[in-house]
């Protein structure tokens, strides 16, 4: 009697912990969903008045007046995140193969819980660390190298600040690729009479060649939706910035700079969450397009 | 025209120099920000909340700001666990056999991992209007917590992932309940994951200042329930500094030193707990 009422008890339980489970599943995947809903919901105030096509190509900005050119934040957006990968691709692919392919055992020890701190230091962190050494730089050292005199906060400061910032995202990534680079292939390569930088050249970098460019795919998205170490060092202006040392004013700082203001005129509301659903849009479509990649070639080897 | 050997030679040059560059960036960062905030740190700045504004009172300290913080971020982190925990068991114990629908769901998350956390915070401002909420801890826990779920659930999940096979074969066999094989079994062979896993989302937690700007707001005081706004050391760092004060800059600073005395912390204990992989 004891016995079977165990069991029940036992049976019970299992059903509440799988419940559980089933219900907290279920609602983190209708998360996305209901975020997407939720930002078009509110940016449809904004879409009803205005076309997309005109939002997205027109420079005015002007929320008092009613006019939302989104046209110089993306143009800042994409400015500092292209400037960026260009920075910390080259760092990070040399000392992706100089890890798994030259370096010693003892400075993957080390450089392990290096690229770990670096991917654990708060975003803000970072912020401060442009002020304190960047936007100096820039304004004292670099300007007047270029023959500019300028502020500091700039493009070009906002630029460096994430590409240090992706650098630890993208590297764990590749060094991840390079190790999955089957040995014999490199054997293979090696037995044939290539030297060792050939067969790296023409074999490793070649057979990693999808998984390198989804690795720099999504420290792109992450680049692009960064916001508060932006936000510190690229000066927020409004305008289409035409050179790297001039202030820009990228996507994600526009919503978080403007959340104090946006409630008292709905439009401004609808669209800063215009913004916000713009901001998820092409990272959802760079990660989607990045894993696929992945996948793709795991399956295909 | 180059020949391969010294092609290989200036590019060994080139990576070692990227390798160093990498290891003096991240000295760099600390060190100028501990050559900073250090000095103005004192027991009275880690003891004492600001007085007469945070943003223009000269006097007082940062107590508000860490205390909010740790507030926040063990509240989210234990929402983001008891969501976390079982979805990733739940995925490696129950859905085991269907592996598409796993691969599914992890492409998912990892998804989820990479938006951006101030549309997090934009979608946590959208909920609290639409249930008409004020900016306050718990909104904060909320919104935090939805953010950092897919970070607990594929940390745990991969080091699941990794235990036998069979180890669920034999406990069937010997007539567990797949919940007891979840709780009892699997989490204690993956218990280092765990923690590690814990640890990490914490540190996404505290360190996070977009997903906290809409939803939590800041204020002077400690708060004293979840319905009160709260102060947190980014936002005490990101409104701080940009004072012309410079006593209050000093506070940003301060703030700046604790934050990055916590994440050293953190990744040292995780380093420490869980040794991991290489």
């Amino acid at each position: 009697m004891r016995q079977i009422k165990l069991t029940r008890y036992r049976k019970w339980r299992n059903r509440f912990h799988q419940g559980w489970m089933v219900i907290a599943l279920l609602g983190m995947l209708l998360i996305p969903l209901v975020l997407v809903a939720g930002l078009i919901l509110k940016s449809m105030l904004l879409l009803n008045t205005q076309s997309v096509l005109g939002l997205l190509t027109s420079t005015d900005w002007s929320p008092l007046s009613g006019h939302f050119g989104f046209l110089p934040f993306i143009v800042s957006s994409l400015w500092i995140t292209i400037l960026s990968l260009l920075i910390s691709a080259p760092v990070c692919l040399l000392t992706a193969i100089h890890l798994t392919q030259y370096a010693k055992r003892w400075v993957l020890r080390v450089m392990h819980p290096v690229i770990d701190i670096l991917a654990g230091i708060p975003s803000v962190i970072f912020g401060v660390w442009g002020i304190l050494v960047i936007v100096p730089f820039i304004s004292h050292q670099l300007g007047p190298l270029f023959g500019k005199s300028v502020s500091g906060y700039s493009i070009l400061a906002g630029a460096i600040v994430l590409s240090i910032m992706i650098i630890p995202f993208m590297l764990n990534m590749l060094i991840d690729i390079f190790r999955a680079v089957p040995e014999e292939l490199k054997e293979a390569s090696l037995s044939l009479g290539a030297s060792k930088w050939q067969t790296i050249k023409r074999v490793v970098v070649k057979k990693a060649l999808p998984g390198i460019v989804s690795s720099f795919g999504l420290g792109m998205s992450r680049a692009f939706g960064e916001t508060i170490a932006v936000l510190m060092v690229v000066g927020n202006v409004t305008r289409i910035p035409t050179g790297v040392f001039q202030p820009g004013y990228p996507l994600p700082a526009l919503i978080a700079n403007n959340y104090g203001e946006m409630l008292s005129i709905p439009l401004y509301d609808s669209a800063l969450m215009l913004a916000a659903l713009i901001l998820f849009m092409v990272v959802l479509m760079f990660n989607i397009f990045s894993r696929w990649l992945i996948v793709k070639t795991e399956t295909q080897s | 025209m180059m020949n391969t050997k010294n092609e290989e030679r200036l590019f060994r040059v080139l990576m070692f120099f990227s390798t160093v560059f990498i290891v003096g960036v991240l000295l760099l960062i600390v060190g100028s920000v501990l050559y900073k905030g250090v000095p103005s740190l004192s027991f009275a700045m880690l003891t004492s909340i600001p007085k007469g504004g945070f943003y223009f009172g000269e006097d007082g300290g940062i107590l508000n700001a860490i205390i909010g913080s740790l507030y926040l971020s063990f509240g989210a982190t234990f929402l983001a666990f008891i969501i976390g925990w079982p979805i990733a068991l739940y995925m490696n114990v129950y859905l085991v056999k269907y592996h598409t629908l796993v691969n599914a769901i992890r492409f998912v998350f990892d998804v989820l991992w990479g938006v951006p956390s101030i549309v997090y915070g934009a979608f946590g401002f959208i909920l609290m209007v639409f249930l008409g909420v004020r900016a306050s801890l718990l909104a904060g826990i909320i919104t935090v917590s939805l953010f950092i779920v897919p970070i607990m659930v594929r940390a745990i999940d991969e080091s699941l992932k990794s235990i036998p096979h069979g180890l669920l074969e034999s406990s069937l066999s010997l007539g567990s309940t797949r919940s007891e094989i979840s709780y009892r079994i699997f989490s204690r062979e993956a218990f280092q994951g765990i923690i590690t896993a814990i640890l990490l989302s914490f540190g996404r937690a505290i360190g996070d200042a977009a997903s906290v700007l809409f939803t939590t707001g800041y204020t002077d005081r400690i708060p004293t329930s979840l319905l009160e706004p709260s102060a947190t050391l980014p936002l005490s760092i990101f409104f701080q500094l940009s004072s012309p004060i410079a006593a209050v800059q000093d506070r940003a600073y301060a703030s700046a030193t604790v934050l990055i005395v916590m994440v050293l912390v953190i990744s040292l204990l995780s380093r420490l707990i869980g040794n991991r992989r290489f």
